[in-house]
């Protein structure tokens, strides 16, 4: 009786279910250009994934708000991922074909960026991965689909020795210098290592390299090893949780956060924000933008679509780092497929396939960026078939125990490191997928 | 009334010994399997593929392996996960370090290796038994993340420490498509599904749960404790670490040891409580449950919410997925503590006598 009931109920659910799936397709007919939103509002990862999905879910409001993307108007659905690449992977499958077609993703997540990396290709959907996943994806020779949009953590670790050697007075000061990683132990984490061993080479300074298990809640052992070897600097590679943990044994083990240098994912509000002026002091290079509370996309932003009531989260977060990383993650992505329009017809939907053009031909001048708002958020970008990053500037922000201040100039990574390290790197990867180097002609097309 | 086995006369050993000795049992499980491997391709989308079914089908292989080693032998384990990661990784040296390694074989030489480390971590448990021998399965997922984390010759020099592999074939056919990886997953599955079923029928499976519901009794009666859980181990490492490898190779494409970490661990070992210890069938059953229903869930809020015109956050429904799913955990438990396998005989039980049951 009991198993007939539940029977019953599980289908009766499931006619309900089919029913308000058809629904909803049906809603879909206009040809709209789908984003689909890559997020995790959960988990351990939750306080610095939430401000991002805001931004670029604001972001995509806004454009419609602004008439679309000349006039093709944008829907999104987000997917909540728990940073767990498995999950990851479900998400991708069940949103890359939903309303006509997903036109990118951002998977928000080193590990989910492997996985994918793997599957865009055969789906011809094209991946940004705006400041994380694999350095050498930059290549775009090798890596058609992927997009490390203005910047990667081998960008991010150049230019934090480039900072740290202007601090001492030139890289030859830096010789003998203990330098440590205070990283997370992930694909994410040991990204920078390689960067980090050439230049420790190059200048002679001393680098240890101390791992964070997953979350990064845990880290009395590392911090116990600095403070028994005392390095001169701290860089430090973490997300989540694992940022205000690493500030709070800082700050118990009495190490000066005048000397700590995080990541540009280790550099925002909530990871700071908890431990407050005991965070004073704390550095963090930046991808190109910062807090911008005041820049004019914020301003619209507000105007725009928290005044009528459908920003996404809490108002006063509005221009905060994170939000700011995920509205221009999202600008990017609009922009890319605007980019696409202007080959493949003006006002008309495009294919993943020819967004993926759009995102290799990005051109986004100082004029450009100052009417959608970003001026002095960043600096222009501009990508090619050879350079599917675009832009290698980061500056270095310091938090004065209230708010994020500007501490350092416009630095720039070498590319006589990165650029020889990019190609073998892609190389190695080509070589075990035996892909080959796309011609010319492939660019082309 | 349709399913009674009177008049079902077993005249030759053979016909007494087989797996499915009631003829409709028989006919039921070749007719499901007939399903799969061609009704399913006809009827299900990538989607389906991609998220539901090939997960689906990797996991319930590893919670077979696990079954043998919990449900069958009684030995708690908390190691799956290190092993799924042993034949992951093992697999994809064996793959990329051999030039024109067959992709049947690399995946094999993964099941291999998950059997020697299974041996060596289950060593301890000639000594130490029940929740203690979980506490030392653990230390074998320990010591492989940090093993996979550290020592870079297993994730060939790669410095970010993630692998992948790309242009699977098997026998000159591409396993590349979502039906082809689904179709191949699901011959292995089937394969070592009724491997491990006949091997739990056999003298050693016998020896295995007579240690598992005494052991001092069953060394008693000639039972060698030590051939009998090492063997355990064994067996159920290697469907393991297969499954690892497939979990790996088929189904992520490219890893890290985060796939393979405790959580998995804890996630299989729930799999074969749920779906009914020392039962084959139960891993399918704890399978579908643990890796299907949070999607379900996580689909089907949102649906629910818009038939009545609420628009659930993101995180709302995430958080409803996880509570639901618990409070289905416990109520699963309370109503049926020997799993969803034990419903399913029940079930049987009373087929059997219907429509009259008096």
């Amino acid at each position: 009786m009991k198993l007939r009931q539940l029977a019953l109920a599980a289908s009766l659910t499931a006619a309900a279910v089919t029913g308000a799936l058809s629904s909803t397709a049906a809603f879909a007919q206009a040809k709209e250009q789908f984003f689909p939103v890559l997020v995790y509002r959960t988990g351990a990862y939750a306080p610095n994934g939430v401000p991002f999905a805001n931004g670029y879910v604001d972001y995509l409001k806004l454009t419609n708000a602004r008439g679309g993307i000349n006039g093709v108007k944008v829907s999104y659905e987000e997917c909540e991922t728990g940073y767990a690449t498995d999950r990851g992977v479900e998400c991708y499958e069940r949103l890359k074909g939903k309303n006509g077609g997903a036109t990118v993703f951002q998977p928000l997540s080193t590990g989910i960026t492997f996985a994918l990396t793997e599957k865009a290709p055969g789906d011809k959907i094209p991946l940004i991965t705006a400041g994380y996943g694999r350095s050498e994806s930059a290549d775009g020779m090798v890596f058609k689909w992927n997009f490390p949009l203005s910047g990667t953590y081998w960008v991010a670790a150049d230019t934090l020795i480039q900072h740290i050697a202007k601090k001492e007075g030139g890289y030859d000061k830096l010789k003998g210098k203990k330098i440590a990683l205070v990283y997370h132990d992930s694909p994410f984490g040991k990204e920078p290592i390689p960067l980090l061993q050439e230049r420790a080479a190059m200048h002679g300074f001393q680098l240890s390299l101390l791992p964070v298990t997953h979350p990064g809640v845990e880290q009395k052992a590392t911090w116990l090893q600095i403070r028994q070897n005392r390095p001169d600097y701290v860089l430090n590679w973490g997300w989540g949780v694992m940022n205000s943990t690493a500030l709070k044994e800082a700050q118990a083990t009495g190490y000066p956060r005048e000397k700590m240098y995080g990541v540009w994912w280790a550099g925002a509000e909530p990871d700071v924000k908890d431990v407050g002026q005991g965070a004073k002091g704390y550095n963090a290079i930046m991808m190109q933008h910062g807090a911008e509370p005041n820049a004019a996309v914020v301003k619209e932003v507000l105007e725009k679509v928290h005044a009528k009531g459908q920003g996404t989260g809490p108002k006063e977060e509005v221009g905060q780092v994170l939000y700011m990383r995920g509205l221009q993650a999202a600008m990017f992505a609009v922009e890319g497929a605007r980019a696409a329009q202007e080959r493949y017809g003006k006002g008309k939907w495009v294919t993943g396939e020819q967004a993926r053009w759009g995102y290799e031909n990005l051109n986004l001048t100082q004029a450009k960026l100052d009417a959608l708002g970003f001026k002095g958020v960043m600096r222009p970008i501009s990508t090619s078939c050879q350079d599917h990053m675009g832009a290698s500037w980061a500056r270095v922000h310091t938090w004065d125990g209230a708010k994020f201040v500007w501490s350092s100039d416009w630095y720039q990574a070498d590319e006589q490191i990165i650029k020889p390290m990019v190609k073998n790197a892609a190389d190695k990867y080509a070589a075990e997928k035996k892909l080959t180097r796309r011609g010319g002609a492939d660019c082309q097309s | 009334m349709f399913y009674r086995e009177n008049g079902q006369f077993k005249t030759t050993y053979a016909a007494d010994q087989q797996i499915f000795a009631i003829a409709q049992d028989r006919w039921a499980i070749l007719a499901l399997i007939a399903f799969a491997f061609i009704g399913v391709p006809m009827l299900a989308d990538e989607y389906l593929f991609r998220a539901i079914f090939i997960p689906f089908l990797i996991l319930a292989l590893a919670a077979v392996g696990v079954n043998i080693l919990v449900g069958y032998c009684g030995q708690i384990s908390l190691g799956s996960g290190a092993f799924m990661a042993v034949g992951a990784y093992a697999a994809y040296n064996t793959f990329v370090r051999i030039e024109g390694m067959p992709l049947l074989l690399a995946l094999l030489s993964g099941g291999f290796f998950a059997t020697l480390v299974g041996i060596f971590f289950g060593i301890p448990s000639l000594r130490v038994k029940g929740l203690y021998l979980a506490v030392a399965t653990l230390a074998a997922q320990f010591f492989c993340d940090w093993a996979f984390l550290r020592i870079g010759w297993f994730t060939h020099g790669n410095p970010s420490g993630s692998v992948s592999v790309s242009n699977l074939q098997v026998f000159g056919l591409p396993v590349e498509s979502p039906l082809q990886k689904y179709l191949f997953c699901l011959a292995l599955l089937v394969l070592f599904a009724l491997l491990a079923k006949n091997l739990v029928r056999s003298a050693i499976g016998r020896e295995w749960m007579a240690i598992r519901d005494m052991d001092v009794a069953a060394a008693v009666i000639g039972i060698r404790p030590m051939y009998a859980k090492l063997s355990a181990f064994a067996v159920s490492s290697f469907i393991i670490g297969v499954a690892g490898a497939l979990w790996g190779f088929v189904h992520l494409g490219a890893w890290e040891p985060a796939a393979f970490s405790v959580d998995r661990s804890f996630q299989l070992l729930f799999m074969v409580i749920i779906g009914g210890l020392g039962s084959i069938m139960g891993s399918f059953f704890g399978a579908a449950f643990i890796v299907v229903l949070p999607i379900v869930l996580n689909q089907l809020l949102p649906a629910l919410g818009s038939l009545v015109g609420v628009e659930i956050s993101t995180a709302a429904i995430s958080h409803t997925e996880f509570m639901v799913f618990g409070a289905l955990i416990v109520w699963f438990l309370i109503v049926e503590p020997h799993g969803l396998a034990k419903l399913w005989s029940i079930g049987k039980q009373k087929l059997r006598l219907w429509p009259f049951p008096h």
